[in-house]
């Protein structure tokens, strides 16, 4: 387990001020469009059109922006934001837990095609998107399946990255000799791997179900295809409906564009929090990751 | 990936010899694997060699949409297109996160927590809301850009145009993806044994030296992963350029990259045989792509 803590102990020389500066003034572009959203979602869309992007204006109509996006169309942002969590935690906690198993077993366990199989998987993120949404969408619709939440959830449930990180995870933080003290002990492998195992893989378990949330969160292409029926988009796909309708009626439309601007800043919010928060926990996650890559 | 080989190998190992056991723990995610990966490529292989026609139904045509794909000037330019925005986007990206992550890692800038996770923020949002947000701020009329060059009495660069759509969609996916690259480096230079650091210092090497010598090297596994990634995802570009089209519908055309091209001929022309082939040549330059660059890295890193 020392390999996967954050190594904090570096030798440490001067501090220089050029480099932080030049740190910083990069950081400054990384964090600009999002400080344009804030801004943008505390102005009235005439303001938004007349006064200067990156500083706020008179009138502070956050609060008028919010509960115009809330509401709209009989509150359908609230239902997109629903739909959206039910797809990323769904997706992302099944998929975690199916990597975590296979991860466990294709480091743990000696068997026939293990090699073979583990690399056909890795071999699969090469297959272009479209390549594979196609056939998804038409064999969906044929068994009644297109339209509903799970064409979403059960193509996201499979994450090839997730497996490759679980097996490297367990080949390092679950030991050979844990495993045999609980046989001897008469355990069954699936208690094993509930009540020893899966506390041992914790980091790297968090580490694949948040990058696993972020993927479906941020998911497109997948439900662009899949869903007719508005009142089950994600909100991705919402927004870009929103934006599509605010660019085709031109400038008669300002109120829709701070609906999309508001919309947009609402939807970022619990993932950049999520990602603040179990820092430590995705950084070590990762750092295991990469000792063995 | 060297070492992924050794460790698929496994050590020697008494008492894991329970393959039923083993079977039942990767069986939950290789069924799902085969029933949501496995069978719609093998769906689609199979459909790509029929023909719908408007009379006399759906016709078997063996490997015609293949010779019609590899004919097809407008999959080719999507392809010559994506292949350009690999090379102006993807170097730029990496090399800035392969300094971001040794900068960060030699400890020397002040406030460099603050710096990793303000880089590695914009992972965190959705593709979509970033090219909604930067279609904004190109915008011609109240784009911050726009707005600071009308204070200056002159025009901003037209971002949507059609000379510069492409420079602004590798800026947006430039934005989107550093951070991510930059993390995934800084936490393979975290990795690297603190042993070798002091040997080095030992040895009179300075923070360059050191960098060039050990930290690089030691990363070229990392770096041959995001830039596997990094191929795919370029060849691979659909999003920004399918919301972009709302704001330069002139300028992005239904075949401005292959997967929107396959999109556009799958679910607007509804010619779905024709686009699971054109999706298949597609994957058959992401693969040759990749081993090309796997196989040219690693015989430098031989000779």
């Amino acid at each position: 387990m020392t390999a996967t803590k954050l190594n904090l102990k570096r030798p440490k020389g001067k501090r220089s001020t050029i480099l932080t500066v030049a740190l910083l003034a990069v950081t400054a572009y990384f964090l600009l469009p999002l400080v344009w959203l804030i801004i943008a979602s505390t102005k009235s869309s005439a303001d938004l059109f007349s006064t200067f992007g990156f500083w706020f204006s008179g009138d502070f109509a956050f609060f008028d922006n919010l509960q115009q996006t809330l509401t709209y169309d009989n509150g359908v942002f609230l239902r997109w934001m629903g739909n959206t969590i039910l797809y990323a935690v769904a997706a992302a906690g099944g998929g975690a837990l199916l990597a975590a198993l296979a991860g466990y077993g294709f480091a743990k366990y000696r068997f026939k095609g293990n090699r073979a199989m583990f690399m056909g998987v890795l071999g699969a993120v090469m297959v272009p998107t479209t390549a594979l949404a196609i056939p998804t969408y038409l064999l969906f619709s044929e068994i009644g399946l297109a339209d509903t939440p799970w064409a979403i959830i059960l193509p996201s449930l499979v994450n090839p990255f997730g497996l490759f990180l679980m097996r490297v995870y367990a080949e390092q933080a679950v030991p050979d000799s844990l495993l045999e003290a609980a046989r001897i002990d008469g355990a069954s492998e699936a208690r094993i791997f509930f009540q020893v195992t899966l506390r041992l893989l914790a980091p790297g378990f968090a580490t694949v179900l948040l990058f696993a949330l972020v993927h479906t969160w941020n998911n497109y292409f997948l439900p662009l295809i899949m869903l007719n029926d508005p009142e089950l988009y994600p909100i991705t796909v919402g927004l870009a409906r929103w934006q599509g309708q605010a660019a085709a009626a031109g400038g008669a439309s300002g109120d829709l564009v701070s609906l999309v601007v508001t919309g947009s800043m609402l939807s970022i919010i619990p993932l950049v929090i999520a990602f603040l928060y179990l820092q430590r926990y995705w950084q070590s996650g990762l750092v295991a990751g990469a000792v063995k890559q | 990936m060297t070492t992924t080989s050794n460790a698929a190998q496994a050590k020697p190992v008494t008492g894991r010899r329970r393959p039923l056991a083993g079977y039942l723990f990767v069986a939950p995610f290789m069924l799902v694997f085969a029933a949501m990966f496995v069978v719609p490529l093998l769906y689609a292989a199979y459909f790509s060699l029929f023909r719908e026609q408007l009379v006399g139904g759906t016709i078997f045509v063996g490997f015609e949409n293949y010779a019609r794909a590899f004919g097809d000037a407008e999959l080719w330019s999507g392809v010559a297109r994506v292949g350009m925005f690999f090379l102006l986007q993807v170097p730029l990206m990496l090399v800035a996160a392969l300094v971001f992550a040794l900068v960060l890692d030699t400890g020397l800038a002040r406030l460099s927590r603050v710096a990793r996770l303000g880089i590695f923020v914009p992972y965190a949002v959705p593709g979509v809301i970033a090219t909604l947000m930067w279609g904004f701020l190109y915008g011609p009329d109240f784009g911050p850009f726009a707005q600071i060059a009308d204070m200056f009495g002159t025009a901003a660069p037209d971002f949507l145009g059609p000379n510069l759509m492409l420079g602004s969609l590798a800026n947006i996916v430039f934005w989107e993806f550093t951070g991510y690259n930059m993390v995934i480096l800084f936490a393979a230079l975290r990795a690297v044994p603190t042993e070798l650091y002091e040997a080095a210092s030992v040895d009179g090497a300075g923070q360059w030296r050191t960098a060039w010598s050990i930290k690089i090297p030691s990363l070229r596994p990392a770096l041959m992963v995001c830039l596997i990634f990094s191929i795919i995802g370029a060849f691979q570009l659909f999003n920004e350029p399918n919301l972009m089209a709302s704001l330069a519908p002139t300028v992005i055309d239904s075949a401005y990259t292959p997967n929107l091209y396959a999109y556009n001929l799958a679910f607007v022309g509804q010619e779905y045989n024709y686009a699971a082939a054109v999706s298949f040549v597609l994957g058959l330059v992401i693969l040759t792509g990749s081993y090309a660059f796997m196989f040219v890295t690693n015989r430098r890193s031989r000779s």
